[in-house]
């Protein structure tokens, strides 16, 4: 198994050292050749890591790799754990990661950058493999920098372009501050319990479960301290309030990366954390409500955001940071499995939007305002019913996929009775509605309603024979089977079956899942059960809203904007976060910086001290050149002045007058 | 074998000024020949040096000024092995990247790289206190005449800023180590370990050694030689300034303000630690605001030694703060993969503004932007280098910040908090350069016409870039030839533990 472990990690690596270093020799088709049979070996190799470890009864595999260093008794190392929640993702990273390697075949066809982009896509299923894979924290260090590294390459990838390599810049160091919690998250783990692989970590947590320090002048728990700090570190990652402000910029990247980085996999690393996490998050209730709130806030008030949005991949965007709120409420409800569960249909819905806007955006030649789209159906059939079916899966129609996983959120943080579980709970709930609203509003907009295409747009829409490209067509198509029916299949074994026994650890008393598997039927019954809850009816109200707005009668809106302006007003300047960070931090820092630079290195340091003291050294000298003036006179002067005062010492001393 | 070290590249510089005084080509191929040939042994040092031994090896001892017990006394441990070897490998690159830019008197140049070389060997293979000095002292002579005759327009301002600056340091350390004389009775280093000085005593030594080092580090507030001596020093000048002669002072706290006076130390870390975590936050904070490449990558490199003094003077606070030898030891080892590390990233940098440099002739980073879309090749290797000097896993530049920030979490929770904020702010002046520099549209027509890498440069850059990688892949042979030494020198400061 082992041999397998090794070939699913290093195949996308050897294809972005080849696609990357010898791009240009082996020409661009190769390179893409290369690069996704690489990606398809990878996740071929999952699938059968899954399979064996679902059904063949392989056994939990933690194992060194490497030692990276040893100092003193402390031994750092690279190395693997595969149990299922390791699996899973393995399979929902590489399969969307090979969807997105085909889809890229076309999207970028045009474009110079070629080989580079399948050398970063191939880097970038690399380095969230070994972060996935990894049996301690330097490894997820690594997985984890590295991961961001490449989402910085690829949002700046039109690197001439100002807004991308801002929004480049702005993501790497956002996520830096989130990387600044999740260190000092390691450091501690390491200070308190004494080694930074995860087995040895976990085991120690557990024994210790009450050990606390001293922080802020008062008493903590290691666990809350541990657990606040690795989940800033996931904030960062999986944007959440207040580290979010990244991921919308992000899609200044090009749309195959938004579908892969920026909505199914690397987002998700946050999610995937606390999971793996759970023996040391589940010791502190303080930690998970802060999950739980934060998690509460974003799913609700981005979702907001989404709503004022008129670019089709920033709706999406705002989606995507709604959705991971929806992960990070189900893991502050200690419904780890629930998170998880829903990070995998929503890698598959989300990856399925974001091509189907690419497909959009390629086929009105790069518009992506929805303003300028519109009754799209006719022109581009095929995305027109994979989007539909995404978006139904996302608003959470019943017997797809999206609506298992949500309602099991819904349900379980109803469930639990942790410190703001309440407000979760309305925040969830209110969320459905929003992203009903918004999902549909995009989807009007775009397919529905009058043309309002650019006629540039629509000439060159006219060439295209009722798709855009068929290499872009299958990836779509081959997400939207999972988007549509994965949720129903697996469900019950994920959720209720004690699937994730071996990898994730919930105290009896907060598992909420368990609580709801009593009365759980199976899935049919539990998307008849739709009928009688709450969520599916605001779900259609959402829809049913959006189509009263934008299809029945456009002409009201106004009516109920105008009434809303001030609201408006503050979503569609986000809250006011840019600006914050932009002069509060970003300008703040430089003006100090300057202010160090002049006043202390220049002034202080450079004007009074080191200049100074040769200035006054100058001047001494010149003082002392007068003494030295070449005249004897002078000079028998002092003698005489000295000899007299010495001769007062010496008949002082004798004389006992001093 | 190492006073072949030591005088090979001093006499290889001498025969660099007469093979080649009038003819450039033969003095270039000379001096590669010399500096290839010391790299080689330098290797064979690193090979034949036997990993798991603490104590000092390739002994050489011979009597010297007799009648003041001065030696010639030479050996190497882990700690300075492993800079003998780096200093071999980069004055390597020196005599390469040299090739075709200096025109101006290259034999005379190379030769003072080579000779500079030997004297920096000499440095950290010194056993005897004196000879120490004397290699210690000489090594400005060289240096202050590669950046009075090779530099800016403003060079003399900045070698005498630099010389005096230096030099006043180390005349209060040779009177320590007279003094030490005659408590030891002799000017062996390691009979100055283990004196049971008072601490008064011990206060007065570590304040001289620290005006030598302190400056040579250089450390806040003595740091201001550093950005003018780079900004008008010629590439290799700014290349073994950044990546040698800086972890001199590093290299000094270690053989002697730590084990001399190991209970000073321990007395006043407080400004050790003090002055370290304001290299940190407020050089990285001055690096943003510079308008000039060499100055920002000079104050990024102040910045990144903040990192080493903090993790050799935390060591008492881990030990008051969790009681763990592991931690003080990973303090002690992240300080030394740190400056091993320095001298690839900050030589790379400033090999990557010489490449710019020649083509442009201009430092300003305003003169800049899109130069990727003429020098993709280059691009890259500058985007690796700046994330390595941002401090990215997989990179060397990783390795030591994250054993000193997990190190200093031991001491207590602020100082890990203020040194991780060197995560930010690195990335932030990197990445923000890289931003001005290397990306956006084709800025203007001297831009336009930029060529990409040569060979010659590509050869430079990627071997550095293999070695960066290399190191923060896989870091254990040389943390593993490290840690003996510095255990034993944790013994020697911290006896009782």
């Amino acid at each position: 198994m082992k041999t397998i472990y090794l070939l699913v990690v290093l195949a996308p690596l050897f294809g972005a050292v080849i696609a990357g270093l010898a791009g240009n020799v082996i020409g661009r088709s190769n390179a893409a050749r290369i690069a996704v049979a690489a990606v398809a070996v990878s996740a071929l190799g999952s699938l059968w890591v899954l399979y064996q470890h679902v059904w063949g009864g392989a056994p939990v595999f933690d194992e060194t790799l490497y030692q990276w260093a040893q100092v003193g008794g402390l031994s750092l190392e690279v190395g693997f754990l595969i149990d299922r929640l390791t699996a899973v993702m393995m399979v929902v990273v590489t399969s969307v990661s090979l969807a997105v390697h085909v889809y890229t075949i076309g999207y970028m066809h045009d474009d110079a950058g070629y080989q580079r982009f399948f050398s970063y896509i191939n880097l970038f299923t690399f380095a969230m493999l070994m972060l996935v894979m990894a049996n301690n924290f330097l490894q997820l260090f690594f997985g984890w920098e590295a991961v961001g590294l490449v989402s910085y390459l690829l949002i700046g990838f039109y690197y001439r372009k100002e807004s991308a390599i801002f929004a480049n810049l702005k993501a790497f160091l956002v996520n830096r501050v989130g990387d600044f919690g999740f260190l000092l998250g390691i450091a501690a783990v390491l200070m308190y319990y004494g080694s930074l692989d995860y087995g040895e970590v976990f085991a120690a947590a557990t024994l210790r479960p009450d050990m606390s320090l001293s922080i802020f002048g008062t008493e903590a728990l290691v666990a809350t301290v541990a657990g606040v700090l690795l989940f800033i570190g996931a904030m960062g990652k999986s944007a959440q309030v207040p580290l979010h402000v990244w991921l919308p910029d992000s899609m200044e990247g090009p749309t195959p990366i938004s579908a892969l980085i920026h909505a199914a996999t690397m987002v998700t690393a946050g999610i995937f954390l606390v999971a793996r996490m759970s023996p040391i998050f589940e010791l502190s209730d303080a930690a998970l409500s802060v999950v739980l709130v934060l998690g509460a806030v974003t799913a609700l008030f981005m979702g907001l955001v989404g709503l004022v949005q008129n670019d089709i991949k920033r709706v999406i965007a705002y989606s995507t940071l709604s959705q991971l709120g929806y992960m990070f409420v189900a893991l502050g409800a200690s419904a780890y499995a629930a998170g998880v569960f829903h990070l995998m249909t929503h890698a598959f819905f989300k990856a399925l939007l974001f091509l189907g806007a690419g497909a959009v955006i390629v086929a009105l030649h790069h518009e992506q305002d929805m303003r300028r789209m519109g009754n799209l159906r006719r022109y581009l059939p095929m995305t027109h019913i994979t989007m539909l079916l995404g978006t139904l899966a996302l608003v959470g129609t019943p017997f797809f996929s999206g609506y298992y996983s949500k309602d099991v959120i819904i349900e379980a943080v109803h469930a639990a009775d942790r410190f703001g579980a309440g407000f979760a709970y309305w925040a969830v709930l209110l969320g459905v509605f929003i992203t009903a609203l918004y999902s549909f509003r995009l989807y009007f907009m775009v397919f529905w309603g009058e043309e309002r295409i650019d006629p540039h747009a629509k000439a060159h829409i006219s060439h295209l024979p009722g798709y855009v490209l068929p290499v872009m067509q299958w990836p779509l198509v081959a997400l939207a089977v999972p988007s549509v029916v994965i949720g129903y299949f697996t469900i019950e074994p994920m959720l209720f079956g004690g699937f994730f026994d071996e990898a994730i650890h919930v105290l009896s008393d907060n598992d909420v899942l368990a609580k709801k598997g009593e009365t759980f039927h199976g899935p049919l019954a539990f998307g008849l059960h739709a009928a009688v809850n709450p969520a599916f009816w605001l779900a259609v109200a959402g829809a049913v809203v959006a189509w009263f707005f934008y299809i029945a009668r456009p002409d009201l809106r106004p009516a109920l904007t105008r009434p809303m302006a001030p609201l408006i007003a503050v979503l569609e300047r986000k809250y006011g976060f840019d600006e914050l960070y932009r002069d509060g931090f970003a300008g703040g820092g430089r003006q100090l910086g300057a202010l160090f630079w002049r006043g202390g290195d220049q002034a202080i340091i450079d004007g009074v001290i080191v200049n100074g003291t040769a200035r006054t050294i100058g001047r001494l000298a010149q003082g002392l050149r007068g003494v030295q003036s070449g005249y004897l006179y002078h000079y028998a002067f002092a003698m005489i002045i000295g000899l007299l005062l010495l001769l007062t010492v010496f008949v002082g001393r004798w004389q006992g007058w001093f | 074998m190492l006073s072949l070290l030591v005088w090979l590249p001093v006499l290889g510089g001498i025969g660099v000024l007469v093979a080649g005084r009038d003819d450039a080509a033969r003095a270039r191929w000379f001096a590669l020949g010399v500096a290839a040939l010391v790299f080689a042994l330098a290797v064979g040092l690193w090979v034949a040096f036997e990993a798991g031994v603490a104590g000092m090896q390739f002994i050489e001892r011979a009597d010297w000024i007799s009648a003041f017990g001065i030696q010639y006394y030479l050996g190497v441990d882990g700690i300075s092995m492993p800079l003998v070897v780096l200093t071999a490998f980069a004055t390597l690159l020196v005599v390469v990247a040299a090739w075709e830019v200096v025109q101006y008197k290259p034999a005379q140049y190379l030769a003072a790289f080579l000779i500079m070389e030997g004297i920096m060997i000499g440095v950290f293979s010194a056993l005897d206190a004196i000879l120490f000095y004397v290699f210690f002292e000489a090594m400005l002579i060289p240096m202050f005449l590669i950046i009075g005759i090779w530099g800016g327009p403003n060079r003399i301002y900045a070698t005498l800023k630099f010389f005096l600056y230096t030099f006043l340091g180390s005349v209060m350390m040779l009177i320590a180590l007279i003094y030490l004389r005659t408590e030891a009775g002799s000017f062996a280093i390691q009979d100055f370990y283990g004196l049971q000085l008072p601490l008064a005593t011990q206060m007065v030594l570590f304040l001289a050694f620290l005006a030598a080092f302190a400056v040579k580090v250089p450390m806040f507030p003595v740091h201001t030689w550093l950005p003018d001596a780079h900004v008008e020093a010629p590439t290799g000048g700014s290349v073994i300034l950044a990546a040698i002669t800086l972890k001199i002072g590093g290299y000094g706290f270690l053989r002697f303000s730590l084990p001399i006076a190991p209970e000073a130390s321990m007395a006043l870390d407080w400004l050790l630690i003090g002055l370290s975590l304001i290299a940190v936050v407020y050089i990285g904070l001055v690096a943003m605001v510079q308008a000039d490449l060499k100055k920002l990558i000079a104050y990024s490199s102040i910045a990144h030694m903040g990192f080493v003094t903090l993790g050799f003077f935390l060591i008492f606070r881990i030990l008051a703060g969790s009681g763990s030898r592991d931690g003080a030891l990973l303090a002690l080892e992240g300080g030394m993969v740190q400056m091993i590390s320095h001298g690839f990233v900050s030589a790379a940098m400033f090999l990557c503004v010489g490449v710019l440099y020649d083509r442009m002739h201009t430092r300003r980073i305003a003169d800049y932007g899109g130069v990727a879309s003429k020098m993709p090749v280059f691009a890259g290797f500058f985007v690796l280098f700046a994330m390595a000097n941002a401090g990215l896993p997989g990179t060397s530049g990783f390795v030591g910040e994250f054993m000193i920030v997990l190190a200093s979490f031991q001491a207590g929770f602020w100082y890990a908090a203020i040194a991780a904020l060197t995560l930010i702010l690195g990335a932030a002046y990197s990445l923000w350069m890289i931003k001005r520099v290397v990306y956006g549209e084709v800025d203007n027509e001297h831009v336009d016409t930029l060529t990409d890498v040569t060979p010659r440069e590509r050869l430079l850059l990627g071997t550095l870039a293999v070695a960066i990688i290399a190191v923060g892949v896989y870091p254990a042979p040389l943390v593993e030839v490290m840690e003996p030494s510095l255990d034993a020198l944790f013994r020697i400061v911290v006896p009782t533990f």
